[in-house]
């Protein structure tokens, strides 16, 4: 127990460590409150207030992301009143915006109205590209929200296409400011910010350009971090839906922080990449390469069939014909020119194992220690 | 790394030199921009080019091209003078001061400004903030390295960190950030010419009995052989005869390209195994086609030698194989059966030969990777390294002078030529190319001046011009920049059609064999 007393949530009593959050202290005990804005590795702004908790003695509900446990305190966090307070938060959301997930019924004539404008918004008809994956139609859900109506003007801001790999759509950004904070508070590219006031704002990068024209090094942090359908990879968006996928981790094949990513597989083709969050060594952040740089895989430039060459051309051959012919000419030099006319360049490419083979074979079959790398090149 | 990425946010010091972060490490460096936004770390980069992790510097130190270890110097130098140094860490943990010491003597503020360039005040407030840091980290990456003068660089930054005790301890550290994701492991694993794996050195007979006894083979040599930068001389001169390349493409990333294009067509016999028809491929009598990272298992150790799991997504094109499972075969065809079911059963053999992956498996590395040294199956893994003592013991101080790089500018060549990577490519471009976003980021090569040069050679932005040096020459457009400084020009290396390495020099450092991307000579003119 902690000398400096406890904190009670929903009747029952918990140790803290000076400084926690209300939010902070319900994790560790398993007590799930919502959350939109709240950015882990950032300080928290309060923004969305969705996360409200009554603290009894308080005459306003507080933001549980922002607000510290205190000895004494004693939280509820889904009393009637938060309840209540986070239908309120979550309908005027949905109902400035180009939220069309079918939260309500899709009878009535304003959802046809709605969906037209959308549509025309959106370029597609098809329902939000993030159904399914959005944690404003998940807590819709659980707090059983109904929009009031359904916006009609949208958003006064055109959607921005104009780079290649994120679209930026703001009919459906809640301005929770999440991205704000991992552009300026986790990557520090310092890209994005609040633009504008009231009704009219937005997110600008540099005073309000398209962000292939602003600070922004496309790490795509933003987009991993933005909890609706307002920052989506381009290639993602109304190609795959979440639900055709499946995650594998592993690691970057580029530079050698490692960062540890997920590739999303659809149809034996990687089609997203993201970061995994709250493991080192980069504890959800990527760069653009890890998150964008993927094509690769998938080029129909690969090789894939091993080719021989002959009279200077190349033509494909058997991996039988191939090996044959390497492991023939290999100990045909070793033989006439020694060993030590031979060697071995692996590579910073591939694995640690591939890497102990190259240099097992260089030492053991070839008889040489004419064996590097060209990572000093 | 002697410490760990997270490390990096404990520093309250933080020295970056010769690694452009932002472009070659971005995630690392969100590490360094974050503890001096929030944390109020301190940052000093030196660097020749304003790049953009200089913009969060409160010195930025702006040092002539190859004029690294005379800085280095310069700052111990101040540090001795005025007694900044730690004493009790010096006394218990060092040897060597003296010597050091010695030759320090000379390098005050004023000669180093003389040499490098750098404002001597500044050189000395730069001093006096590491000195008094709690944590100083140094990170650094190949602007230090790829000089002929590379193992005195990195031996001067640790001469500087050993000199204020900033070894062995949290946020502390001399922070190599290595380039390529497994270059820690290739290292690691053998892929060097005077190393088993685990750095178990081929001339001792011990070692090699060792390796005999577990490969059930005898004869192999205990001479180091050659590094990648003597192979290729002497294919040119015809010694070298037979070459297995896996996964790399020297013809982009080789200094002096012309030359070594020469040498690899020598050749008698040249493999290739990689996932596309490179440039070196086209010039191999047989290409073998690879698995990418992506449809392997396996590990890569990153720069912070944390052994890390790879994991198959999707199924490999074609025929393509395993690269273990390719050199195998081949060995199996030449008489030396090679087999194994999948790569945790090479883990398995891997680790009992090498001490400091001994306590690697892959059920300890499913969730979080391991920091090797791990010598045993209930060992946490060495996150810091250097804690108690040095490899050696004590660590030994260098003493080093300051030497010229290998190329000077005059009146035929007078600007220096300095190359490198950027943010939306990675090494010579075979992998990255392949995304049109990438490509419409950074569609082509180009000469990054400054504005200063540019009106000195009557050179507007966009337009073509001839970049020669006394080995070769390229075209390409000019970049005015606010990164570039008067005098020196950069060039990235990762395009083929003008590739950067057509000018560079093969001169190597005479200890690690890297040649010297950092500084050569080059003229420049508008493209006919
Ligand atoms: S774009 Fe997304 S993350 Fe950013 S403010 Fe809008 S909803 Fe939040
Ligand atoms: S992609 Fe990265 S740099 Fe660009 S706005 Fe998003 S977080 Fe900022
Ligand atoms: S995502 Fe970027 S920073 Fe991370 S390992 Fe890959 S290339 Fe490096
Ligand atoms: S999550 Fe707490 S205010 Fe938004």
């Amino acid at each position: 127990m902690n000398d400096q007393g406890n904190i009670t949530i929903n009747g029952n009593a918990f140790s803290f460590e000076p400084g926690e959050t209300i939010l902070a202290v319900a994790g560790r005990n398993h007590i799930d409150i919502p959350t939109l804005c709240h950015l882990k590795g950032a300080s928290p702004t309060g923004n969305c207030r969705i996360c409200v908790v009554k603290i009894e003695k308080e005459k306003d509900l507080m933001p549980s992301c922002a607000t510290l446990a205190e000895a004494g305190m004693v939280v509820h966090t889904e009393s009637s009143e938060v309840v209540k307070a986070r239908r309120l938060i979550i309908q005027l959301m949905l109902s400035t915006g180009n939220h069309n997930c079918a939260i309500r019924g899709t009878s009535s004539d304003d959802w046809t109205r709605f969906q037209m404008s959308v549509q025309a918004y959106d370029d597609s008809s098809e329902l939000c590209p993030v159904w399914g994956d959005c944690r404003l139609q998940d807590l819709a859900y659980r707090y059983q929200v109904e929009p009031k109506r359904f916006s009609d003007a949208g958003t006064p801001y055109p959607m921005e296409t104009v780079n290649p790999f994120i679209v930026r759509d703001f009919s459906r950004c809640i301005k929770c400011g999440r991205c704000v904070q991992a552009c300026n508070d986790i990557q520090v590219n310092n890209a994005i910010q609040f633009g504008y006031t009231g009704s009219n704002s937005k997110i600008i990068a540099a005073d309000d350009k398209a962000l292939k024209d602003s600070d922004c090094v496309f790490c795509g942090e933003c987009v991993q971090v933005c909890p609706v359908g307002a920052l989506v990879e381009k290639d993602v968006r109304y190609r795959v839906r979440q639900w055709e996928t499946e995650k594998v981790r592993t690691t970057c094949s580029y530079c050698g922080v490692g960062c540890q990513l997920y590739l999303h597989v659809k149809d034996n083709q990687v089609v997203k990449v993201s970061g995994v969050e709250e493991v080192a060594p980069n504890f959800g952040s990527l760069c653009v390469k890890g998150r964008f740089g993927y094509d690769f895989i998938h080029s129909p430039e690969r090789l894939t069939a091993p080719m021989v060459k002959e009279n200077g051309t190349f033509r494909e051959a058997t991996w039988d014909e191939a090996l044959d012919t390497v492991a023939r000419r290999f100990n045909e030099i070793k033989e006439t020119s020694g060993s030590d006319s031979l060697g071995v360049l692996t590579s910073a490419r591939v694995t640690n194992e591939e890497n102990y083979i190259a240099n097992k074979f260089a030492r053991a079959v070839l008889k040489t220690n004419n064996i590097d790398h060209c990572a000093r090149l | 790394m002697t410490n760990t990425i997270s490390d990096i946010e404990k520093a309250d010091v933080i020295l970056v030199t010769g690694s452009n972060t932002t472009e070659n490490h971005p995630v690392l460096s969100s590490f360094i921009k974050r503890a001096v936004t929030f944390r109020g770390a301190k940052l000093i980069v030196a660097d020749p080019r304003f790049i953009q992790i200089a913009k969060f510097a409160h010195h930025w130190l702006r040092q002539k091209l190859g004029t690294d270890v005379a800085w280095i110097n310069g700052m111990m130098n101040v540090i001795i003078n005025e007694n900044l140094y730690d004493h009790a860490f010096v006394e218990k943990r060092t040897e060597g001061f003296e010597e050091l010491k010695e030759i320090v003597e000379k390098y005050t503020p004023g000669y180093v400004e003389e040499i490098t360039g750098i404002p001597r005040a500044d050189l000395t407030d730069a001093a006096r903030m590491y000195a008094g840091a709690r944590a100083g980290s140094i990170c650094y990456c190949m602007g230090i390295t790829q000089h002929t003068s590379g193992t005195d660089n990195v031996k001067s930054l640790a001469n500087l960190a050993m000199l204020c005790g900033h070894m062995g301890v949290e946020g502390g550290g001399v922070n190599p950030l290595r380039g390529q994701n497994n270059v820690q492991g290739a290292c690691d694993m053998g892929g060097l010419p005077n190393v088993f794996s685990g750095y178990q050195p081929v001339t001792d007979l011990a070692v090699v009995k060792k390796m005999e006894d577990a490969w059930g083979v005898s004869g192999i040599p205990s001479q180091p052989g050659l590094t990648v930068t003597k192979m290729i001389p002497k294919a040119h001169d015809g010694e070298f005869k037979g070459l297995y390349i896996i996964g790399e493409n020297p013809l982009v990333s080789d200094p002096d390209l012309n030359h070594a294009k020469k040498s690899l067509a020598n050749l008698d016999f040249l493999v290739v195994q990689d996932i596309f028809m490179t440039e070196t491929a086209q010039l191999a009598d047989v290409v073998l086609p690879a698995k990418c990272f992506a449809e392997k298992e396996g590990t890569f150790t990153n720069s912070e030698r944390r052994v890390q799991r790879v994991r198959k997504a999707v199924d490999a094109p074609g025929q393509v194989m395993d690269d273990w499972k390719i050199t195998a075969e081949i060995a199996t065809r030449m008489g030396f059966a090679m087999s194994y079911g999948d790569s945790r059963e090479i883990m398995e053999e891997l680790a009992a030969v090498t001490p400091s992956y001994a306590g690697i498996d892959y059920d300890r590395i499913d969730l979080e990777g391991l920091h090797w040294p791990c010598p045993a199956k209930d060992h946490p893994g060495t996150p810091i390294l250097h804690r108690e003592q040095f490899t050696r013991g004590k660590g030994l101080f260098h003493a080093i002078d300051y030497t010229e790089p290998a190329e000077n500018i005059d009146t035929e060549y007078p600007l220096f030529l300095t190359t490198g990577r950027l943010l939306y490519h990675y090494h010579t471009g075979t992998m990255t190319m392949k995304s049109e976003g990438l490509n419409e980021r950074a569609p082509s090569c180009f000469v990054e001046i400054s504005s200063h040069d540019a009106q000195t050679y009557d050179l507007e932005d966009g337009s073509m011009v001839k970049v020669e040096s006394r080995r070769g020459d390229i075209h390409a457009a000019i970049k005015i920049s606010e990164k570039a400084v008067a005098g020196t020009v950069f060039i990235p290396f990762h395009f083929a059609q003008a590739a950067a390495n057509k000018l560079t020099n093969a001169a190597l450092d005479p200890v690690s064999g890297i040649p010297e991307y950092k500084v050569c000579a080059v003229r420049i003119s508008k493209a006919a």
